[in-house]
């Protein structure tokens, strides 16, 4: 187990010296949801109905920007090949850099949700909701991602590939995902909705560590 | 965690065939290599000394045949590629330390491997101030901060100086000693008193 602690230690370092790390995904969602008001009007019924809806799409695509370089990296540079030759397994390995990077750019992108949500004139007391169904949600979405950054890890411009493969993977979190925001949103009971997200994530994080790890291997192949 | 000290270390390959895509690089390779033995991989670019290197670290699979290893119940094995893994904006002392909690190890191993290869003062320099040979002496701090019986070495004089080469013969002479086993694909000077193999003659189609 100190294999894969220290990988993780390692990454969650690496991602905040490395030149940013979480600076383009935070950015790239803050741009999309402040753009929003000028393309949907700036009515506050509109922008209500709208809002939630516009926060997932941008909380998906910002968790897509980091996946690209998440295994690709250490495939480039020899890293995999040392990590693999080495006894350690590939699933740890995977969800060690997946937690990590996690950590390093998904948690940033939920400390700035609220800010976006009461943008888009969503009601100030759902604000620790949003917060809490954005750690969730981009958990689910960094896990699920991981998949199709694995898959596309020894390719050149991979991107197009992992938001092919991992978004509808996505589909289910971002459903009711939404779905909580939009009942706490109407002041209805969105606990249910928040439940089913959780459970997304959950079974994101337990299962695609095994989907990383066979591409994985079969990349350093 | 093996350590060096397995004397019934034996590596077994069987008709073993390698291909990349379509293309067989070679094939019926049989061998047998014992503890404190060294092989020297020869033969032209693209004959299939580094995936040879690979499918017996474990990395690829064979196109063909089997590779086992006797000696304990998993023996441990460092394989040390073209690329040296070093991330570039870690400190070279950083990244040792790093290798030496991944593998179990203290600080300690760390800072001797670093001391053994030349680089104690260079350990806070980032990865991307090495020099090529540095980046590659940082590398061989891998197969000492953890001490594992089997290694398997491609190239691993490449962008050294002369010092850098003698330390490589040095670290295997010793790792022999120890009772280890070594394979390497080298290109001119080999190590003293190894076995050497040459590819080319077991090129697919050789021998129909």
């Amino acid at each position: 187990m100190s294999g894969s602690f220290s990988v993780f230690a390692r990454e969650l370092k690496l991602a905040w010296s490395g030149g940013g790390g979480a600076a383009l995904p935070v950015g790239f969602f803050a741009a999309s949801a402040s753009m929003t008001p000028f393309a949907v009007g700036s009515e506050t019924a509109a922008l209500q109905t709208a809002g939630p809806g516009v926060m997932w799409i941008a909380l998906a695509l910002s968790s897509l920007l980091p996946m690209e370089r998440l295994f690709q990296a250490d495939l480039e540079d020899g890293t995999l090949d040392a990590y693999a030759g080495s006894g350690i397994g590939m699933e740890g390995i995977a969800l060690a850099k997946t937690l990590a990077h996690w950590i390093a750019t998904g948690i940033p992108l939920a400390v700035v949700a609220p800010v976006l949500w009461i943008m888009l004139q969503g009601p100030v007391e759902a604000t620790g909701l949003v917060v809490l169904a954005s750690l969730i949600g981009t958990l689910a979405f960094f896990f699920f991602g991981s998949i199709g950054a694995a898959l596309a890890a020894g390719m050149r411009r991979g991107g197009l590939l992992i938001a092919l493969v991992t978004l509808p993977l996505y589909v289910p979190t971002m459903i009711f995902g939404a779905a909580a925001l939009d009942a706490a949103a109407d002041g209805a009971d969105w606990v249910g909705p928040l439940l089913l997200t959780g459970s997304a994530a959950l079974f994101g994080v337990a299962t695609s560590p095994f989907g990383a790890a066979m591409a994985l291997r079969t990349a350093i192949d | 965690m093996a350590g060096s000290g397995a004397s019934s270390l034996v590596l077994e390959v069987e008709n073993l065939a390698a291909a990349r895509g379509l293309r067989v690089l070679f094939e019926g390779l049989s061998l047998r290599l014992v503890a404190g033995e060294a092989l020297e991989l020869r033969g032209a670019n693209g004959s299939g000394k580094s995936t040879l290197l690979r499918i017996l670290a474990g990395l690829t699979r064979p196109h063909a045949g089997t590779v086992r290893f006797f000696g304990g119940e998993e023996v441990g094995r460092h394989y040390l590629g073209h690329l040296d893994a070093v991330k570039p904006s870690e400190n070279a002392g950083e990244q040792a330390r790093f290798w030496a909690r991944y593998f179990g190890r203290d600080a300690e191993a760390a800072t001797a491997a670093m001391k053994r290869v030349g680089l104690s003062n260079r350990s806070s320099v980032p990865g991307r101030g090495l020099s090529a040979g540095q980046k590659r002496r940082l590398a061989l701090t891998r197969l000492l901060i953890e001490p594992r019986p089997v290694w398997l070495l491609d190239e691993p004089t490449a962008a050294l100086d002369t010092e850098g080469r003698t330390l490589v013969s040095q670290l295997v002479a010793d790792h022999r000693a120890a009772g280890g086993m070594v394979i390497a694909a080298v290109h001119g000077d080999g190590f003293a008193g190894s076995r050497v193999l040459d590819l080319a003659s077991l090129k697919a189609g050789a021998k129909a």
